[in-house]
């Protein structure tokens, strides 16, 4: 979709260059500037000196996130947390989006509505909380994987791919004598496969990012993510100064919190890479109306 | 006939596996999505938590007059759409314009390379971009240094003060929404017939002719469905970010709707008065949805549904 009218180095071309050079620094550097403050001195970082490189290099504020074993426990829990809702978002979302794409299934259309519906409207707040606390899952594992299970948006995305699978390779597969179960596990799920890693991954994503329910929900540290981790830390305002420990010594606040910002952001930034690949073609095929 | 009704039946049993499928997610729609709604009755009754929902007194609009009458709720309605609005306005051209110069950039590498970096914040959590603004623009953070050291002025209060607030939040929507919002202009743009840009060439239209004559025409529909959409959500603020960016200082423009629903409804217990504070932004958002969406049909432009 480039421009095919100008030459590579018109002046034209130079300035948009810059400009979106521009723009990558413009995105980059608060992570950047995070990155270098965790690894600079204390000194360095009360004067006001870390730009986009460490000053002082030091890994003391590294140090001091490692030795949290509370940290380290909120991350696993976190991956564990990620990797259930997923199968369990994805699983459902694929059950309810093949029948779905049957465009004679009777009633089809009415279970769609009452699943768009709940798109454009939802009860609220203490509603949720009402009904979350009746049943009982209040401080719960499940608390965390059930009440968002199923993204109505996702299950149209995932619906739309069953549907532009040529319907004669179902028919193939009925004659074979396929029951629908086999039809989905042989036939819809191995051809969908971009989608389905695609859709599993705005589920783990979403997971890993979301911290409401967290505050609603849950008040054992048991389940804590790291996110929420993260926001308890932030509020640090001084690291308690310890005599005995030289960590203590070495740092402050802003590269304590900068080093748990990027301890939390690094799982994110190695799955990027295969996020951002299927990221596009996701949020296209949402955007296609019904 | 007789025949007819029994190829009906069998066709019928051909379905009873995908309802068999199906169970499980509609039962997930019924209860989490639908058993919520019951629990909006707390809007109109005295909610007592001994008797729970059933067993409460009906109240009918009590809670809805007590709302229009407490200055608390109109400053959070207001600072919601102060937040919401100013999101509106400046989320909402920034995209256009990068994708509508991503387009003229001959060079392929980068305009890739742009992409999978803008993209990158819509994929951090909120607390994590929280988190960064506010180590990036504390009164000793980078931003600041540099401005003091090169001004010799005193720190803008960026979290600080509550316009100086109010724009480190709209700041936090362009650099975490703006990757985002791209990919339907450029998807919109790629769609375009390159024979159109051809023709407006060969009659010598310079490149802004070629963008005000063929690229922005050709996209309207997409600006015109992301300004309704946007719009329609001006009453719908969510929880996480207001939550992750305010502090102490800023509580005269950072308390919104759904934070004020979260401190009486689950901080203070008023469940009753907190279920109608959220019915009322939860209706009025809707409205707000279906009517924009009706005027937009009227005004001749596709809708969303």
């Amino acid at each position: 979709m480039a421009n095919v009218y100008d030459k590579k180095f018109s002046p034209f071309q130079i300035i948009l260059t810059i400009f979106f050079i521009l723009i990558i620094l413009a995105v980059l550097l608060p992570i950047l500037n995070i990155i270098a403050t965790s690894f600079s001195g204390r000194d360095a970082i009360a004067m006001g000196k870390v730009g986009l490189v460490p000053v002082d290099f030091s890994t003391a504020a590294y140090k001091m996130v490692f030795k949290d074993k509370s940290m380290i426990r909120s991350l696993l829990f976190s991956t564990i947390l990620m990797i259930v809702k997923t199968i369990v978002s994805m699983v459902l979302t694929i059950l309810a989006a093949y029948p779905l794409s049957k465009k004679d299934l009777p009633g089809g259309k009415a279970i769609m509505l009452i699943i768009t519906i709940t798109m454009y409207f939802s009860a609220g707040m203490i509603p949720n909380y009402l009904l979350v606390k009746q049943l009982h899952l209040i401080n719960t594992f499940w608390v965390l994987v059930l009440p968002g299970a199923i993204t109505a948006f996702n299950l149209i995305i995932l619906r739309s791919f069953f549907m532009s699978i040529n319907p004669s390779l179902f028919d193939a597969a009925h004659i074979d004598g396929c029951s629908e179960m086999q039809t989905l596990r042989l036939v819809a799920i191995p051809l969908s496969k971009a989608a389905i890693l695609t859709l599993s991954l705005f589920y783990a994503v979403s997971r890993w990012n979301s911290v409401s329910d967290i505050i609603l929900y849950v008040q054992n540290p048991k389940f804590y993510t790291l996110q929420y981790k993260l926001k308890l830390m932030m509020d640090t305002i001084n690291i308690p100064y310890d005599e005995k420990d030289e960590v203590t010594r070495e740092i402050i606040a802003e590269n304590f919190k900068a080093a748990c910002i990027v301890f939390t952001m690094i799982p994110v930034l190695i799955l990027y890479p295969f996020v951002q690949k299927y990221f596009r073609e996701g949020v296209m095929i949402g955007g296609v109306k019904e | 006939m007789k025949e007819k009704t029994k190829l009906k039946r069998s066709s019928m049993k051909r379905y009873i596996p995908l309802y068999m499928m199906l169970i499980l997610p509609v039962a997930y729609f019924v209860v989490f999505k639908y058993g919520p709604m019951y629990g909006i009755t707390a809007a109109f009754k005295d909610y007592n938590i001994f008797k729970g929902l059933k067993g409460s007194q009906w109240v009918g609009l009590k809670y809805f007059k007590e709302l229009f009458s407490t200055p608390g709720f109109f400053k959070a309605l207001k600072n919601t759409l102060i937040l919401t609005i100013g999101d509106l306005v400046f989320t909402w051209p920034v995209p256009i314009i990068i994708a509508i110069l991503l387009n003229e950039l001959v060079s392929e590498k980068l305009s890739k390379l742009v992409e999978q970096v803008t993209y990158l914040p819509h994929f951090l959590s909120t607390v994590i971009i929280a988190s960064i603004f506010y180590q990036v623009f504390a009164p000793t953070g980078v931003i600041n240094n540099v401005v003091t050291s090169i001004f010799h002025c005193n720190p803008i209060p960026f979290l600080t003060k509550n316009n100086g607030w109010r724009i480190t939040y709209w700041l936090a929507s362009i650099w975490e929404g703006t990757g985002y919002g791209m990919i339907v202009y450029l998807a919109a743009i790629g769609g375009i017939n390159k024979e159109l840009y051809d023709a407006a060439y060969i009659d010598g239209a310079g490149r802004f002719k070629r963008i005000w004559h063929v690229t922005l025409p050709q996209i309207r529909p997409t600006i015109v469905t992301i300004l309704i959409m946007n719009t329609g959500r001006i009453f719908s603020i969510g929880f996480e970010k207001p939550y992750f960016m305010r502090n102490v200082l800023v509580e005269e423009a950072s308390d919104v709707i759904s934070l004020y629903t979260y401190r009486l409804g689950l901080q203070a217990g008023r469940y009753d008065f907190a279920t109608a504070v959220g019915l009322f932004q939860s209706v009025v958002a809707l409205v707000m949805v279906l009517s924009v969406n009706k005027i937009a049909k009227k005004l001749g432009e596709e809708g969303l549904f």
